[in-house]
């Protein structure tokens, strides 16, 4: 067992750090909320020079061909420095999918340029019913000439608003059981009978409604099998949900962080009010789940990039660092007082993440479950 | 980073759970004896099946070879206490005591005298130690203990009161901690002493545990005398020796590997049982809890691991080996709380009826896992270490 990072991943997470505090401020985070596209496309380019796109992309496909755990570490300095954009949807939602289930073609065609940062994916899974199992999946692809005709409304689909394709979760036949009968498609956005839609969410990170209508998608743009797609669906699922953990602890020890230096800093009734023992013992609490988060992740996260069985690991990890994060940045909020509840203040950005997070992925009940029936029951 | 174990642990593991499968007296399983349950009989098990790892080489797998371990890695130590308390071996609060906390300090700070006198035979299962740390007026304020230790000629002669004693009553010597120097500040006054249980002037009396057993006492010492030899270490640096061997206490490994036996235990219980017409096992109340427990326990187990890998590379965990300690602590009671829930009026009844879900042993941990949060340091006492210690946030003034 070996539970630290090597030299070369500690310097990935403080080049990554640097670039980030440097390059994306506060400032811009909260702009950018405000903003139609969601994202920075100079940071965008910045970002791809670095190789971060292709961070884990074969070097055949002009990627970096670092590891799983490489990736974690970025998505780690990401959240905690809440970098907006179509990173996420881009690399684990767009280009590990595509590695795993795409043609030649289709790899030689798109993963390059992914690596360039010249192309923007996400992925349309979820619908309203608002799950992330096969059974929610009713949008419609049937065979028509020589390709598919997709009709449906996807919901929650992350910045599909700047996306060039949309790997699109449909349903081609009614099969035995929900799984059976699935098929994945690179839809290219600007097809016609699109029509997307920026949803008001509690994060404004652009999550997004997509509808649609007749849209016509060749067959050479099947990723995968043609009815067997739920399995790639899954396994990125898994890869998707340990990400967003990645983010979570990152978001979370940067609410710690703040939190700490608030505490060392406020006076109160003539000393800091981290001299207080309850509010001592509130940053214990919050440092334990942190701490305990991470190391949980990082297994998950080393099962996930070995490509070794990881379901349980990975609802434990989500489960818990769901609920980790939300916990961390509410008493990072109430160590605040008043300015924590102000949009003013940097700390309420975590809170209202921590939410958006908990929910992507199977929210804490979703993973329950699953640990629930890998433990027997 | 690798997050698995090596060949040899595994082999390790596999030579160890071979073993207990085979060894564990029959009667140990019937008494189905948990932490803090302590009678005559478990008392004769336990120190025969000492003796029996003790010739092993297995009652202090990690220490050197001269003192009667084996100078295995601290992984497979922790791969040792994983399996003993995973498959329930037979084990009492003072072996751990003994091996754990007071002769790794002996390690330390011992002359080679003390380490060739009580090492090895604590490594055989020959001796335990009780620990003579809490007084009356000093729980958690241990450094204002007043029980004192005064030099007369080639003596110490000792008197004070220690409480929370724990198995005192079988105890060959008290790993005692007293003041010196009383006009010092109250950390630099304190020494480390071994003091043997017969000694004249030593008086045992017992306290009932909340479980009903006798595993606490509190202890007399009416002018003790004993030899000068028989102090550990520097004199008046005992504080900071007993700091040390407060951390050999909080790794605590074992936490998880008990609660995922008992997990289990709980899971086959609600595939078997019945309530209002439904197996328990479908409630979604039920497996919500169940789930839960299951994520603290893998939450636990890592965080452990981890603690443990400080130690491999020569680390000394404080805070980590604080939060250890406390995460483990409140497992049990969140496991033994979710399990009494689940059980319902079922789980109120201890071994000896036959109605008792489990031998009641879900109620007995309910009970045991009070004192886990309080022994050793109360929780909030190490929320304390990992905020000022680990955080470095100001300490609060204290008079």
């Amino acid at each position: 067992m070996n539970l630290d990072f090597s030299e070369e991943q500690e310097m990935l997470r403080t080049t990554t750090r640097d670039f980030l505090t440097k390059e994306c401020p506060k400032t811009l985070v909260r702009e950018l909320e405000e903003d139609e596209k969601g994202y920075s496309p100079d940071l965008w380019k910045e970002m791809a020079e670095l190789g971060w796109m292709g961070l884990v992309l074969p070097e055949e496909y002009d990627g970096m061909g670092m590891g799983f755990m490489d990736l974690i570490i970025l998505l780690e300095e990401m959240g905690r420095n809440i970098l907006p954009g179509p990173f996420f949807c881009t690399v684990i939602l767009g280009s590990l999918p595509i590695l795993e289930a795409g043609s030649e073609e289709q790899k030689k065609e798109l993963l390059p340029k992914i690596s360039a940062g010249e192309l923007i994916l996400t992925l349309a899974l979820t619908e309203p019913s608002a799950r992330y199992d096969a059974t929610g999946v009713a949008t419609r692809a049937v065979a028509q000439d020589d390709g598919f005709v997709i009709n449906g409304t996807k919901l929650f689909v992350e910045n599909a608003h700047i996306a060039d394709y949309i790997i699109c979760v449909t349903r081609t036949k009614e099969g035995a059981s929900p799984e059976d009968g699935i098929t994945l498609f690179l839809v290219d956005a600007k097809s016609p009978g699109i029509r997307c839609e920026v949803m008001p969410t509690m994060g404004a990170d652009k999550l997004c409604e997509v509808v649609f209508a007749d849209v016509k998608v060749p067959k050479k743009n099947m990723l995968g099998e043609l009815d067997k797609g739920w399995p790639v669906v899954q396994r990125n699922m898994e890869q998707a949900a340990i990400a967003k953990c990645a983010e979570m602890i990152g978001g979370a020890q940067a609410a710690l962080d703040m939190t700490l230096a608030y505490a060392k800093e406020r006076v109160q009734y003539g000393r800091p009010i981290g001299s207080f023992q309850v509010i001592q013992h509130y940053c214990a609490n919050m440092w334990i789940s942190v701490e305990t988060g991470k190391n949980i992740l990082y297994q998950a996260a080393w099962k996930v990039g070995e490509g070794l069985p990881a379901t349980k690991e990975v609802a434990v990890a989500k489960g818990y660092i769901n609920e980790a994060y939300k916990f961390v940045s509410e008493r990072g909020v109430q160590c605040h007082g008043a300015i924590g509840t102000t949009r003013d203040h940097d700390i309420g950005l975590y809170y209202r993440r921590a939410k958006a997070a908990e929910l992507a992925f199977g929210d804490t009940d979703f993973q329950r479950e699953l640990v629930a029936q890998q433990i027997g029951l | 980073m690798h997050f698995q174990f090596t060949p040899n642990e595994e082999a390790f593991r596999k030579e160890v759970r071979y073993y207990l499968e085979r060894e564990i007296p029959k009667r140990w399983r019937e008494l189905g004896f948990g932490l803090w349950e302590e009678t005559d009989e478990s008392w004769a098990i336990t120190r025969d099946w000492n003796r029996k790892l003790g010739e092993k080489g297995w009652l202090a797998v990690a220490w050197p070879k001269e003192y009667g371990g084996q100078e295995r890695p601290v992984m497979e130590q922790v791969v040792f206490n994983e399996e003993m308390t995973y498959q329930g071996a037979p084990t009492g609060v003072e072996t751990m005591m003994t091996i754990g906390w007071v002769c790794p300090t002996i390690m330390i700070y011992g002359t080679e005298e003390q380490k060739q006198e009580y090492l090895r035979k604590a490594a055989k299962g020959e001796i335990v130690f009780c620990i003579g740390y809490s007084e009356p007026g000093a729980g958690s304020d241990l450094a204002s203990l007043t029980t004192r230790a005064v030099a007369d000629g080639d003596d110490y002669v000792i008197n004070g009161q220690k409480i929370f004693t724990t198995m005192a009553h079988r105890a060959d010597y008290c790993w005692l901690a007293a003041r010196t120097d009383p006009d010092a500040p109250k950390h630099q006054g304190i020494s480390m002493f071994i003091v043997p249980m017969n000694t004249p002037g030593v008086t045992v009396r017992p306290l009932t545990n909340i479980l009903g057993f006798h595993s606490f006492n509190e202890v007399f010492f009416d002018d003790v005398r004993i030899p000068k030899e028989n102090l550990v270490g520097e004199k008046n640096r005992g504080w900071y020796q007993l700091a040390i061997a407060l951390n050999f206490e909080r790794s605590g490994v074992a936490a998880p590997a008990g609660a995922k036996r008992m997990l289990e235990e709980l899971v086959e219980y609600v595939k078997e049982t019945r309530r209002n017409g439904e197996v328990l096992a479908k409630d979604p109340l039920v497996r919500h809890k169940l789930a839960d427990l299951a994520v603290e326990i893998e939450v636990c187990r890592m965080l452990c691991y981890r603690i443990a890998g400080m130690q491999s590379k020569g680390l000394i965990p404080i805070h980590e080996a604080s939060m250890g300690m406390l995460f483990g602590s409140e497992l049990m009671r969140h496991l033994t709380t979710a399990g009494m829930q689940i059980l319902g009026l079922h789980g109120l009844l201890n071994r000896g009826s036959k109605w008792a879900p489990l031998s009641g042993a879900i109620m007995r941990g309910h009970l045991a896992s009070l004192s886990l949060g309080v022994g050793g340091g109360t929780s909030e006492i190490q929320r304390n270490i990992i905020a000022t210690r680990g955080l470095g946030l100001p300490r609060e003034p204290r008079v």
